[in-house]
């Protein structure tokens, strides 16, 4: 009766092998796993000094008093495009978009956002994406919640999308407020 | 002898090409060969974070250039390796090492070659002990028979 029972230990490996993979891949569907993804070292931390050129351009300093999101584009980023209505929806709810334009020359994100609209409260040009690297980010977009003490919450790489907001920043939003 | 030559011609090639595979562009490297190698070294155990299965060293992605330069002034600026590669890894984790340290979390992956060894070793010493004995050898009677069966 024992030898019949270990007969059952393979099957049960591969249908927990089965069941882990399932949830793996249901979990990329949705957006909460990325196999590719790489685990924001900032979350909880301050946000590394730096100061942007712009106009007028902004600084660490400038991330504090209230939850603000930071999102990295550029005008040369496709999925930026996927993302603009959605930037401009969170920005009429009122939520202030900082935006930082990583790798890119002032009048191509001048023409950017006159094409696909103008989410950010203030712009940052970060040319030699030195600022990105000191925030971790691996490629545009890349969008950050910062709370009201300077300190990051939550980062979504990719184009933001409906499940994300709903999901993850929303609650998010309600509870640093 | 010509067997020898085409070796050495071989060789050179591929030496040639692994030094061209190193540094993309020359104005890259550092002026001081031997922090030049360090940053390579250095470079070689990174991470690029954009093709990820490729060292910053072999990648040809914008951000990979920029951490290869960033690499560099801190060579230059008199960094430890260690230091260079701390640097990195606050910013992106332990992800940015191609050779993960050992910790909880890289228990599995580290220890999977022992535990192979292990569960292959016990799998062999199972079997060796399942293994039936040796047939008895055949009494007079099955001589016989095998004699006459053999001589027809």
């Amino acid at each position: 009766m024992n030898r019949r029972l270990l007969l059952l230990v393979p099957f049960a490996g591969v249908v927990a092998a089965g069941a882990g993979f399932f949830a793996m891949l249901k979990r990329e569907t949705e957006g909460t796993f990325d196999p590719r993804g790489v685990p924001s070292m900032l979350i909880g931390k301050r946000v590394p000094p730096f100061a942007l050129p712009g106009d007028p351009g902004f600084t660490a300093a400038d991330l504090t008093g209230k939850p603000i999101l930071v999102n990295f584009f550029a005008s040369w980023c496709v999925p930026c495009v996927e993302e603009a209505d959605m930037l401009l929806a969170l920005q009429r709810t009122g939520v202030p978009i900082y935006g930082i334009a990583y790798k890119d020359k002032a009048p191509a994100t001048a023409a950017f956002l006159e094409r696909h609209g103008n989410p950010y409260a203030r712009l940052g040009h970060d040319e030699p994406g030195l600022v990105a690297i000191d925030w971790g980010v691996t490629g545009v977009p890349e969008t950050y919640l910062i709370d009201k003490d300077g300190t990051v919450r939550w980062r979504w790489v990719g184009p933001l999308t409906a499940e994300a907001v709903t999901g993850s920043l929303e609650p998010l939003l309600r509870q640093y407020a | 002898m010509r067997h020898r030559l085409f070796v050495a011609v071989l060789a050179g090639g591929l030496m040639l090409g692994g030094a061209a595979w190193a540094i993309g562009d020359p104005s890259e490297a550092l002026p001081n060969p031997a922090q030049e190698a360090r940053a390579v070294a250095i470079g070689q155990q990174l991470r690029c974070l954009v093709c990820q299965n490729e060292s910053i060293e072999d990648s040809g992605a914008d951000l990979a250039r920029d951490l290869r330069r960033l690499v560099r002034q801190q060579v230059a600026a008199g960094q430890s390796d260690e230091q260079v590669v701390q640097w990195l890894v606050a910013r992106y984790g332990n992800f940015v090492r191609l050779s993960p340290p050992f910790e909880w979390s890289t228990v599995l992956l580290w220890g999977s070659p022992v535990l192979a060894v292990l569960v292959g070793g016990g799998i062999a010493l199972f079997a060796r002990q399942r293994r039936p004995a040796a047939p008895a050898p055949l009494d007079g009677a099955e001589q016989a028979r095998l004699g006459s069966l053999l001589d027809t």
